[in-house]
């Protein structure tokens, strides 16, 4: 079976999806990040889709459910480098992806991540998730 | 106004809609499409494939190239032969939700292309024609 | 008109046709409308020998009055490509029309005097001439001005490209300052160019400034408004700058919420938020 590999970079996961999944896939790739929150104890997901040159209502539901099921797991999940075509025809789709966090590249991302972890450590308030 | 070259596909199972994402990708860069432009009628196809396998039980897309004096342009033709759409008004809005459901497919759909038909009834299945214009 | 004998017309071109030619020349060089600035004697020689050797073999096989004739097709690609040229040498489109309708001239004068004794004849011979150097002066006209058209949309778009460039304020900072009038397409092409120079520099803040823009109808407005939601969606944000109360006035009766995106009398403010936020502080030390 196909898996989208996942690579732990310090307490984050990184994912690059880099083909036009399929259905089976996506679904694959919720589970396997689940289990390797849980597994690493991680406490932020950077996914990149960089390479992603289509992002459907069924791929943009994918990346809410990730973003909200590793916040049960404790951990933030952050998007990253959508491509303009792509974002241009979310936009005209009408899909907001409210609940996900985007940043530019896996630079900014990570960066995204530290703060937030570190405001939380700071005992300031749960930032809410920007739309 | 000539067809040019068309090509149809099977819509029955999800695989399938990454196989028209492609064959639409491919053509729409044959004829010259710009990124955008390719990038939303992707988008579409892959939406309204979606529909047909889901909620229309399965059925085929028609892709073809369009050419008339002034422009030049692609039209995709989805026909299933599921319940049809009792309410078709009802499922062409949309909010700006992440949500499941026809609503963002259909509707989000018409916003992604130039010329949007659908024909759909209860028990007769849905046919949705769309066209993209270069 | 419908003619019930076949026109004498083709047989005068091919009989006289070296001194139609030489005729014409004279009339053409003599006009006040040449132009040997532009265009050498030679060159006018030349053209005007093959639009003559054109028409002779045209005529004979297609009704004169007929264009639509496959048969004409040469003589008509031949007055596009010289419309095209006279164009491109800066002729103005009766200048170059002139071509055609000082051919009349000669040709009558030749009408005459093989058919000048039977005035019937005559007078539709002339008719006929008169339909084909008219109709074929018009062609030239038109494909002048669509050419010309032509011209001005590529010098437009070129002006495009050189008015908006994307400016860097600041590491992470850029600036759009649009001027003039926005037309949906420009508007288009100049927001998904920001997109893309935003992924490029990795800039986290866009300034849309668009101080220097009269008026904003809606289709532009909401361009505006869906490049920055997907600046957003991309992880960047978008300032918009210099709205006008007009302009304001607009977005209001478009009934789009603003709420979420932030916007700033001028390009001066913005750029100080965005320096904030990107974690800068300004600071005047003493002189």
């Amino acid at each position: 079976m196909e898996h989208i590999p996942i690579i732990k970079m310090g307490e984050f996961l990184l994912v690059s999806i880099q083909v036009d999944m399929h259905d089976r896939l996506a679904l694959t790739l919720q589970d396997d990040l689940m289990e390797q929150i849980v597994r690493t104890s991680a406490r932020g997901v950077l996914i990149d889709i960089s390479s992603l040159q289509v992002v459907d209502s069924f791929i943009g539901r994918m990346l809410g459910n990730i973003a909200a099921m590793s916040r049960i797991l404790d951990a933030e999940t952050v998007v990253v480098g959508m491509q303009p075509a792509v974002a241009v025809t979310l936009v005209e789709l009408g899909m907001s992806l409210k609940g996900i966090r985007t940043a530019l590249n896996v630079d900014k991302g990570m960066a995204l991540l530290r703060s937030s972890l570190s405001r939380q450590a700071r005992g300031k308030s749960d930032e809410r998730p920007g739309g | 106004m000539n067809v040019q070259a068309d090509k149809t596909q099977p819509l029955v199972s999800t695989d399938d809609i990454v196989q028209v994402r492609r064959a639409v990708r491919e053509m729409a860069v044959e004829i010259g499409f710009s990124l955008v432009d390719q990038t939303k009628l992707v988008t579409a196809a892959s939406e309204l494939a979606r529909n047909a396998v889901i909620y229309g039980g399965g059925g085929t897309v028609k892709i073809e190239i369009l050419r008339d004096d002034r422009r030049t342009g692609l039209r995709l033709t989805f026909t299933d032969q599921g319940p049809g759409i009792p309410d078709i008004e009802l499922a062409l809005k949309d909010g700006y939700t992440t949500g499941d459901g026809l609503g963002i497919g259909l509707g989000g759909s018409r916003r992604l292309v130039n010329e949007f038909e659908i024909d759909s009834r209860p028990g007769a299945g849905t046919r949705v024609s769309v066209i993209r214009w270069k | 008109m419908q003619k019930n004998t076949k026109s004498k017309i083709p047989e005068i071109i091919k009989k006289f046709e070296q001194e139609l030619l030489n005729d014409w020349l004279k009339e053409q060089l003599g006009a006040r409308t040449l132009r040997p600035d532009l265009l050498k004697e030679a060159e006018l020689r030349r053209q005007s020998g093959e639009f003559l050797a054109l028409i002779k073999v045209a005529s004979t096989k297609a009704d004169m009055t007929d264009l639509a004739n496959p048969e004409w097709k040469p003589v008509l690609e031949f007055l596009a490509g010289l419309s095209r040229d006279r164009v491109a040498r800066g002729f103005t489109p009766s200048e170059a029309a002139i071509f055609v309708f000082s051919f009349k001239q000669p040709l009558f004068a030749c009408l005459k005097t093989e058919l000048g004794a039977d005035l019937k004849e005559f007078s539709e011979e002339i008719w006929s001439a008169t339909m084909l150097l008219d109709q074929l002066g018009l062609y030239i006209t038109e494909i002048f001005q669509k050419t010309r058209e032509d011209v001005i949309r590529r010098q437009q778009d070129e002006m495009m490209e050189l008015s908006t460039p994307v400016v860097k304020l600041w590491e992470g900072i850029l600036a759009l300052p649009l001027i003039g009038t926005l037309d949906s397409a420009r508007t288009q092409v100049v927001m998904e160019s920001l997109l893309h120079k935003i992924v490029e520099t990795g800039s986290n803040y866009a300034i849309i400034d668009i101080t220097g823009v009269p008026l904003v109808d809606t289709l532009v407005a909401q361009h505006l408004l869906k490049t920055v939601s997907a600046a957003r969606l991309m992880g960047a944000d978008c300032i918009i700058s210099g709205i006008r109360p007009q302009i304001a006035q607009t977005i209001v009766h478009l009934g789009v919420s603003l709420t979420d995106v932030v916007t700033k009398a001028n390009m001066a403010d913005a750029f100080a938020l965005a320096l904030e936020r990107t974690g800068y502080r300004l600071a005047q030390t003493k002189g």
